[in-house]
């Protein structure tokens, strides 16, 4: 029954990647900008929680719930002021701004931070378990891979039910027709920016709770991201999480065979889909 | 009687002082103490990895940001060729070219299939690949990495001619070789970038970077070029890579495939120097250098500002420092641009 085990925990690590993921694939599929400071941005929520816990006496929830509206103003200010001004058909601008902002950013929380490992502290709830017969699972995990069914269940509602869902898609399928019909792109990328922050906050608070963090594993999370939007398609949050699951799942798989081999199998699970299907498996936008 | 030229008085005297700078530098180590000569190796380092990724993504829209897998895989198969095959460390820096290639070809195979933002991730994500791999090579120090055995580092071809002549230590020696190795190698990738977009394939493609449909039609082979450009690019990139770490005598798989100093910082030249031009990524390396060592004393601060540095030039000045420049003088130092030359048309009556 081990392989059962490990696939259950795959599983449940692609739920932790599928909500590193949920917000990128948000921006990228409304708008194809590669954030490359998104992983960066993810520690850099971290760090707010944890200042929210440690300096507040907070819960981390609610030190969550408290960094939330701080990081949405965030987003649509870091969209209005710096990467409206370069989206464009071009890639290259935003990849390169991105780029910058990353590398600020990580070197701007090793001074404000030292490199220290850091975690958010959460008490009993850090190793407990629940048997479920056949495998025992960590509360932790399950909860995070709950999070990520809730957090794409919540913005899928907000993409296919809600006025502002429906420009998110119009603007996204062709942004000048989009502006004809009375949408202003620019503010429409801004919100979604900002609605992305909300839930990098909530990856964050994931990310911190279960491991150690420094300011130098953004980019690594940046990685895991992207290639679970890529494998679940463009545009497609559901596909995003199958991602996910689908890179949680090698990681486990090849960690169980050796542990040095954990990242390598998720990386080669992702070259392997895109030299099968060079688009992802799901796709919902055509880019 | 008329034809169709790139030379122009700026390019003309932009040669013959770049050939006066050669001499000079290469006179320069009988002058000046071994801190600068390291300096410069770094500089000159960093300009060729820049020029490299100034000719993908510049004009041939190839955005990489897995270049750290050549420089990687270009110092660890010198190290192999020194340490596994008992070579001299600068014959087996071509082997670290050749390294390179031979990984450039799947990786072209795997990366063209993806457009855009993914070629990019692509790339990025084939480099770690490369890294953990690496790191499994116990022979090479697996994951902590090794270092170029005394025996290997002490004998280098030509370091002893060079203590002769200048009269300085073995280590110092070492440093001097691997400066006159990178001025040599910085001067043949810009050369041969120059050339190459004076060239009929430089033509193809500046045209399809432009537009790849009217670039097809025409009968340019963009994905031909595309490869060979990019092939030739990872080459380059694990014979610098190689030299790097030739100079260092210890490698790690962090430190050699480190996607901030290998990527980040070479994007960041060539952004803020000036994307699509020979003369930004040198304006570039002189900013960056410069920035490094004002605020060296700052940790971290210093690649802050890098960072918020290439930002703003991406914002304020797309064409960075040197379009600023170009853009006022009309100054071109590398002129590829083809004007008709000839006797003056004389106007209608």
């Amino acid at each position: 029954m081990i392989w059962l085990d490990t696939l259950v925990q795959g599983i449940l690590l692609g739920g932790l990647y599928a909500l590193f993921a949920a917000g990128l694939s948000l921006v990228f599929g409304i708008m194809r900008l590669v954030n490359l400071a998104h992983g960066d941005l993810i520690v850099f929520a971290a760090y707010l929680v944890l200042m929210g816990v440690t300096l507040l006496g907070l819960s981390p929830w609610v030190a969550a719930l408290i960094a939330m509206p701080a990081m949405f103003a965030l987003g649509w200010l870091l969209q209005a002021a710096v990467l409206n001004r370069v989206l464009g058909k071009d890639i290259l601008p935003p990849l390169l701004v991105t780029f910058g902002l990353s590398v600020a950013l990580q070197n701007g929380l090793l001074e404000a931070f030292s490199a220290d490992s850091r975690r958010i502290p959460v008490g009993a709830l850090e190793g407990a378990s629940l048997d479920l017969g056949l495998v025992t699972v960590g509360v932790m995990p399950l909860m995070t891979f709950a999070s990520a069914i809730v957090a794409i269940v919540a913005l899928n509602g907000l993409f296919y039910h809600t006025a502002l869902g429906r420009a998110f898609r119009a603007t996204s399928d062709d942004a000048v027709t989009a502006g004809l019909m009375g949408i202003e792109p620019k503010r429409v990328f801004a919100v979604a920016t900002g609605i992305a922050m909300v839930v990098v906050t909530l990856a964050a608070l994931y990310l911190g709770m279960r491991a150690n963090f420094d300011p130098s594993i953004g980019p690594a999370r940046l990685i895991y991201a992207f290639e679970a939007v890529i494998i679940g398609g463009l545009g497609s949050l559901w596909g995003t999480l199958a991602g996910g699951i689908i890179i949680g799942v090698a990681q486990a798989a090849g960690a169980a065979v050796n542990p040095e081999w954990q990242i390598l199998a998720g990386h080669i699970a992702f070259l392997a889909v895109m030299l099968l299907k060079p688009r992802g498996l799901f796709p919902r936008a055509v880019d | 009687m008329y034809r169709l030229t790139t030379r122009t008085r700026a390019g003309t005297a932009t040669q013959i002082a770049v050939l006066v700078l050669v001499v000079a530098a290469i006179a320069l180590p009988a002058v000046t103490s071994r801190g600068v000569i390291q300096d410069l190796f770094f500089i000159l380092t960093m300009l060729t990895l820049a020029q490299i990724w100034n000719l993908l993504a510049g004009y041939a829209g190839l955005v990489s940001v897995g270049q750290q897998a050549f420089v990687g895989i270009g110092a660890y198969a010198m190290f192999a060729g020194v340490i596994l095959l008992g070579w001299n460390p600068v014959p087996a820096s071509l082997l670290g070219g050749l390294a390179a290639l031979a990984l450039a070809v799947p990786t072209a195979f795997f990366a063209f299939r993806l457009q855009g933002a993914y070629f990019a991730i692509g790339t990025w994500v084939i480099a770690e690949v490369t890294r953990l791999l690496i790191a499994q090579w116990k022979a090479l120090g697996g994951g902590t990495g090794t270092s170029l055995p005394r025996e290997a580092t002490s004998n280098i071809i030509g370091t002893d001619a060079i203590r002769a002549l200048f009269g300085v230590r073995e280590a110092a020696a070492r440093d001097i070789l691997a400066y006159w190795l990178a001025l040599a190698l910085v001067v043949v990738v810009t050369g041969c970038i120059y050339w190459l977009l004076r060239s009929r394939l430089g033509l193809a493609l500046a045209a399809a970077r432009d537009n790849v449909d009217a670039a097809r039609s025409v009968g340019v082979d963009v994905r031909r070029l595309k490869w060979a450009v990019f092939l030739i690019a990872a080459a380059a990139t694990g014979l610098t890579g190689a030299l790097i770490f030739v100079q260092t005598a210890r490698i790690s798989p962090e430190a050699a495939f480190a996607v901030t100093d290998w990527t980040a910082h070479v994007i960041f030249i060539v952004v803020i120097g000036g994307i699509g031009t020979i003369e930004g990524p040198i304006v570039g390396v002189l900013v960056f250098f410069a920035l490094r060592a004002a605020l060296a004393d700052y940790g971290s601060w210093y690649l802050m500002t890098l960072g918020l540095a290439a930002v703003a030039v991406m914002l304020f000045a797309p064409k960075g420092l040197w379009g600023l420049i170009s853009a006022r003088t009309g100054l071109h130092l590398f002129p590829v641009r083809r004007r008709l030359a000839g006797p003056k048309i004389e106007g209608g009556n």
